[in-house]
């Protein structure tokens, strides 16, 4: 009598062998089909901007008239947001990540601390809008300005520079503290001629993504009133202002209206996705370049 | 030799500097302390601006009427009634459509990137995928609304203009490296020696992925999971440009529906004036989208903590 039916096993075996391979196949097709809705969306987007990139779409004024129409003021607003997002979340970012690290006992306080930056990092960035625009918009008064939509922006970006910073910050070895220390520094001084210059290059990585993450932001920036009319180029930070994304938004909903506004958007997203791109390997370029090995 | 003079002086000098010294390090912990306290604060303005505008709106508003009312017209003259149902069936209908493209997609591309991909594809593919995690959403919404509407319409002919398929699909797109990046991590996480196991009692590498890596690393893809739909949840541009703003509560997704973030940019560029109806509904709306996201979010911390299998 035979106790292993051999015809059965095999059918058994072929049909499990088939699946292994089968769904190999499709693993690897679900990871590109990523990648090939990206291609498609680049694509897409490059060939509507194809001519209409120029000298004079970057630096000329808005115009209702597609043909002369320019990102100059969004091209200029965006950077006056990038001048109030990078240092005010440096500032603020570097100094909660050394408060967590280096000063707060791991205690209620800490915990509190630490729990609310995960929790804002998850707010919907719509939400902070509406924090800006009813307190600094409404309450302080500020309007649709510069400032207004940079501290708005600083406080949705918060979050990523607190976290790169701090794991820069844990990443130094302790034998640099305690040789500073042994040398008869203080705290602060360790933390400022020490771990700061060895956790820099994290800290640039974390202020740069934060940034990236700012100025390809659109909710926030129209939920305070951020107009895309032919308003005056910003020159201080009380100035009513421009961004981009703010561009690319409305020209894409007057695409209806006017066809070559589409062509407008596109063009626009191509600068956008270009300044991210820098911006992005500037990143990598100090990550790899600056972070030394302990 | 020094004279007795200067040795005072020195002594004095560095008397001086130690005190200075001793006021920043007494200093520097309160400045840091008050950079720390401004997320707080941040958090404490959300909340406390939320929940007094929304008390304001329901003084006007009574809650039953917008919670289980289905009409959403705020801008009526003549009746304007305010239910968030319609918002709420708008965000459910894109968020559905964004997990059914994003939970299959993205987590058979972390089993790929985990199990499959050699080290080298992974180290290719894995910062590839996560670009369309850093595409700006408002590129996304062009995408949607130029691109996959007008395609889908050769397709579905009854779809309108703007509807919910289109935004919801591309919002899928969108979150597939989240739910693909965390996922692979909790996967990548689960110890060799269980696979190796696996194999070694003869299971497929299939098998081994589906019976063990899986269940072994659930709690961080459910997680990941849970994190999508908040993203979802919260996404604004895509579903402003592409969904249009019509306050339908159907289930029919070829038709425009309106989210609730997409009511909040609706109304915020309209200049709603201070004080009136539409203006606090704009928070009671927010509160609850506050309220879904913040639950989301620390269901999916809870999740990765509590059912995390140590090993």
């Amino acid at each position: 009598m035979e106790y292993i039916d051999i015809d059965r096993v095999k059918k058994r075996m072929d049909k499990r062998l088939f699946i292994n391979k089968m769904v190999k196949g499709i693993f690897f097709a679900s990871a590109m089909f990523g990648l090939v809705v990206l291609a498609i969306l680049l694509y897409r987007v490059i060939a509507d901007s194809i001519g209409w990139i120029s000298m004079d779409f970057l630096t000329g004024l808005l115009s209702t008239s597609a043909e002369r129409a320019g990102i100059r003021g969004a091209i200029i607003g965006t950077l006056w947001l990038m001048a109030i997002v990078g240092p005010v979340t440096m500032i603020l970012g570097v100094g909660t990540a050394i408060y967590l690290e280096e000063y707060a006992k791991k205690g209620k306080i800490h915990s509190i601390i630490q729990t609310n930056i995960a929790n804002l990092a998850g707010v919907p960035s719509i939400v902070f809008g509406i924090l800006g625009l009813t307190i600094f918009v409404r309450l302080f008064g500020l309007g649709a300005s510069v400032i207004a939509g940079g501290l708005t922006m600083s406080l949705l970006v918060l979050p990523i520079v607190v976290v790169a910073a701090q794991e820069a910050i844990r990443s130094v070895p302790s034998h640099l503290r305690e040789a500073s220390y042994g040398m008869g520094a203080t705290k602060w001084q360790t933390i400022k001629n020490v771990i700061l210059p060895a956790s820099i290059a994290g800290i640039l990585t974390g202020v740069i993504l934060a940034l990236s993450r700012a100025i390809g932001e659109t909710a926030p920036l129209v939920v305070i009133g951020i107009p895309a009319l032919l308003i005056p180029v910003p020159t201080n930070v009380t100035d009513n202002f421009t961004a981009l994304p703010m561009q690319i938004y409305y020209w894409t909903l007057d695409a209806v209206l006017v066809a070559e506004y589409a062509n407008l958007a596109a063009a626009t997203i191509v600068v956008l996705l270009i300044v991210l791109f820098i911006l992005n390997s500037a990143a990598i370029l100090i990550r790899n370049k600056f972070s030394k090995r302990y | 030799m020094l004279k007795a003079g200067s040795v005072k002086e020195m002594i004095q000098q560095k008397k001086k500097a130690t005190s200075s010294t001793s006021v920043i390090e007494k200093a520097v912990p309160v400045l840091l302390f008050t950079a720390a306290f401004i997320s707080v604060l941040t958090t404490i303005g959300i909340v406390f601006t939320l929940i007094i505008e929304t008390i304001l709106f329901f003084r006007q508003v009574s809650i039953a009427e917008f919670f289980s009312g289905t009409v959403l017209r705020p801008l009526s003259r003549v009746e304007p009634q305010y239910s968030i149902l319609p918002l709420i069936m708008g965000t459910m209908m894109t968020t559905i459509i964004a997990m059914l493209v994003a939970i299959p997609v993205g987590l058979t591309t972390a089993v790929y990137l985990s199990e499959y991909a050699s080290t080298g594809a992974r180290k290719v593919l894995k910062p590839m995928i996560e670009v369309l995690a850093g595409i700006p959403t408002i590129v996304y919404g062009f995408f949607a609304f130029t691109f996959v509407t007008p395609v889908l319409r050769e397709v579905i002919p009854g779809l309108a203009s703007t509807n919910a398929l289109s935004p919801g699909l591309v919002m899928g797109i969108m979150i597939i490296p989240m739910v693909a990046s965390l996922s692979e991590d909790a996967m990548s996480s689960v110890p060799n020696a269980m696979r190796e196991g696996a194999l070694a009692m003869g299971c497929t590498k299939f098998e081994v992925t589906f019976r063990v890596v899986i269940p072994a690393a659930i709690s961080g893809i459910i997680a990941s999971f849970v994190l999508g739909i908040s993203r979802a949840i919260g996404e604004t541009m895509i579903v402003t440009i592409a969904s249009g703003s019509t306050k339908n509560f159907t289930f029919d997704v070829t038709q425009s529906m309106q989210t609730m973030t997409a009511y909040i940019v609706e109304v915020t560029s309209g200049d709603a004036a201070a004080g009136t109806t539409i203006y606090y509904s704009l928070y009671a709306v927010a509160m609850t989208l506050f309220v879904f996201t913040l639950t989301m979010n620390m269901l999916a911390r809870y999740i990765s903590r509590r059912f995390r299998e140590v090993y």
